[in-house]
């Protein structure tokens, strides 16, 4: 359908448009405003030197607040959790439980969610507030201005930045926000790499570890600029692979669109931080938790039924050892990534229960006592821990999303393209930064 | 795109919200249906559409709030869904959202939507930001230049909303009959439009606003032209139809 190229077409939109214009000189009366406050924010904000950096220092921000903020909570909470577990253990000796349904319900099942609740919790409670009055005072399209220029070298659409900010908060929901890209050439491209974006099953995992690994050289600004140094080697993974698709499977020129930069307003605080709360932390939190009450009590069945010498975890995770090694990781880590398929949230969980499962440490109810059974039980440095966050922000899309990217293209080939590119781009940036690192002998 | 089988909806008015990106349809949605989508302040926000109900003087109303469109003719996907449901199906009234801050943008749609439908209310929204600007509308004036009703609202604070859910009333239930402008076009497209208007299909006609038709056709739409094809096959039988047909089935056709 060329229809942009009729000109009875560009009559007829010329004949609404000054019936629009002479209407409106009859109807509205305008004084010059005193001050035009939203032109001069929006010089700063989207100006070619300022508008970059400005962005880099906001994400800065809120993830700075988000990890401040969630620090204590996280641990309160995970102190009554566990608090809970010790309780649950009494009620099952009480009822004279056999020995592996309690293991099952309550090492598996139990302890996951419960990492699962107290890791996730906090920081999504503060992250996603603060992200949404982000999108109320009317950012986002600054942001997809400030990008728009990145994304037209790469070929791809600057609506992309809109969908990216989608999945902030879950790649699935990005996948579909795609459809506001008119040309199918570049919404393939954005519905490819939005994974790029770590969504909020992932931003847990990020914020964990860079807390523990990044904060204790100079504290939680540290940490937060870490997590914002992460986001922005994911946006640029995404302008490179962009690139590379719009240069090879998906060629063509970007098309021009026009963005209208909507006014800024101030957002209606407590509203927005309820609805918030309400719409996407609850929601998520309950999903993780379906999907983490299954997958722990699988772990422990994969962790405790042993058909040889070693569970079958482990003898998973000695055949994964090898690649796991190479990009930086091990094989549990990896292995963790795999079964934490069905959604992010739980590869953490996942990953701390199968190294518990060897090793004699005790549960870590603090942070301090996570990094002691990293570190110690299982030689973890600050390069193991910063290749498995590229890994999580890179790896491949959780199963929801792959589903949604199904039902968006209806092509088996595109979705499992939509694996492939981001393992093989996971793999090739960890396998480099490893390989860099070590030969440098920097660690 | 089911509401017409949902049996929840039988007997209520159903109308649709139409609007540019960013005009606060989906605050105006939350509003009138007291749903609480996460609304955001970026064009895009909607792509799907939603649905809601709320009840007005005892009477049950469906509200479907599409998504953002500037206009009513182009491919994109939002364009389509919007351009579908407003064309496809009878509805008892459309609420234009405008944004008081840039009225001129927002009518060219306005204008658009009443050469589909004459059950049309001009919603301004954002009349307190626009307050803040300096801009001042003279509402009665618009109302009579568009011959449609128009409301002004802050949808954020609330105001005007219950004026809104009234002339939305006054609309569905005809007890006032708008006479909306009509676009004259260059005499020779209009030409085109009548001849092709008066050699329609009877099942086109009474399935789409004629003129409106003709007028995509002189565009050179090719996929309405398909629509053709597919109405000759197929009965008018949707259940939406069968429970409103009546005296109020012919009377979207503007100007007559």
């Amino acid at each position: 359908m060329n229809l942009t190229e009729s000109p009875i077409r560009d009559r007829i939109v010329k004949t609404i448009y000054q019936e629009a214009e002479s209407i409106t000189s009859r109807v509205v009366r305008r004084k010059k405003s005193v001050f035009d406050w939203d032109t001069k924010l929006d010089d700063i904000l989207t100006s070619w030197w300022f508008g970059l950096p400005i962005m880099f220092l906001l994400l800065g921000l809120v993830f700075w607040l988000t990890i401040i903020g969630a620090n204590y909570p996280s641990q309160l909470l995970a102190k009554i959790l566990f608090w809970g577990q010790d309780q649950l253990s009494v009620i099952f000796q009480w009822f004279g439980a056999p020995q592996w349904l309690h293991d099952f319900f309550v090492l598996g099942v139990y302890r996951t969610v419960a990492w699962v609740v107290s890791v996730m919790l906090p920081p999504m409670a503060i992250f996603f507030p603060l992200f949404a009055l982000l999108e109320d005072l009317g950012y986002l399209p600054r942001l997809a201005f400030n990008l728009d220029r990145l994304f037209k070298l790469a070929g791809a659409h600057g609506k992309q930045a809109l969908t990216m900010c989608m999945g902030f908060g879950c790649n699935a929901a990005g996948v579909t926000a795609c459809r506001i890209i008119e040309s199918p050439r570049e919404r393939l491209i954005a519905v490819l790499t939005n994974n790029f974006v770590p969504c909020n099953g992932r931003f847990p995992t990020l914020i964990t570890l860079a807390f523990i690994f990044m904060g204790g050289l100079a504290g939680v600004g540290a940490a937060s600029l870490t997590v914002a140094g992460i986001v922005m080697t994911g946006v640029a993974v995404t302008l490179l692979t962009a690139w590379f698709l719009s240069k090879t499977l998906l060629k063509g020129v970007p098309s021009t669109f026009a963005l209208e930069l909507s006014p800024y307003r101030l957002p209606q605080i407590g509203r927005t931080i309820i609805r918030s709360l309400l719409d996407r932390t609850v929601i998520i939190l309950t999903r993780a938790v379906l999907v983490a009450a299954p997958a722990g009590g699988l772990v422990w069945v994969l962790a405790n039924v042993r058909p040889g010498e070693h569970s079958i975890l482990v003898q998973g995770a000695g055949l994964l050892q090898p690649l796991g090694k190479a990009l930086g990781l091990d094989g549990f880590i990896l292995l963790s990534f795999i079964l934490g398929l069905p959604a992010n949230e739980i590869v953490l969980p996942i990953l701390l229960m199968s190294y518990l499962s060897v090793s004699s440490m005790v549960e870590p109810d603090n942070l301090l006592a996570l990094k002691m059974l990293l570190v110690n039980g299982q030689g973890w440095t600050w390069l193991t821990a910063l290749c498995t966050m590229l890994f999580s922000l890179l790896h491949f899309p959780c199963g929801t999303t792959l589903f949604t990217i199904w039902r968006e293209t209806k092509s088996a080939k595109w979705t499992g393209l939509a694996i492939i590119i981001p393992f093989m781009v996971a793999s090739m940036v960890c396998f480099a930064i490893n390989w860099t690192i070590r030969t440098l002998g920097l660690i | 795109m089911c509401y017409s089988e949902d049996p929840e909806y039988t007997g209520a008015a159903v109308i649709a919200l139409v609007g540019n990106p960013n005009t606060g349809k989906s605050t105006i949605f939350n509003a009138l249906t007291g749903l609480s989508q996460h609304t955001g302040n970026w064009p895009g926000k909607t792509v799907l559409k939603a649905q809601g109900t709320y009840v007005f003087h005892g009477k049950k109303y469906v509200v479907v709030d599409l998504p953002g469109t500037y206009s009513l003719q182009s491919g994109s996907a939002e364009e389509q869904v919007a351009q579908d449901f407003l064309c496809g199906k009878r509805l008892q009234a459309t609420v234009v959202v405008t944004d008081a801050t840039c009225l001129e943008r927002n009518l060219n749609l306005v204008l658009q939507v009443m050469e589909v439908t004459s059950r049309v209310i001009v919603c301004v929204n954002l009349i307190d930001e626009a307050q803040r600007k300096k801009i001042f509308i003279d509402l009665d004036c618009l109302s009579a230049e568009l011959g449609v009703p128009v409301v002004a609202t802050a949808a954020r604070s609330g105001t005007g909303l219950e004026e809104l859910k009234v002339k939305i009333e006054e609309i569905s239930f005809k007890r006032i009959i708008t006479n909306p402008r009509r676009l004259v076009y260059d005499p020779d497209i209009e030409e085109a439009v009548a001849l092709i208007e008066q050699n329609l299909p009877g099942s086109v006609k009474e399935h789409f606003n004629p003129r409106w038709f003709a007028l995509r056709l002189v565009e050179g739409n090719q996929s309405l032209l398909k629509e053709i094809e597919k109405l000759k096959w197929s009965a008018p039988c949707e259940p939406y139809r069968i429970s409103y047909s009546g005296p109020d089935s012919k009377n979207h056709i503007p100007g007559s």
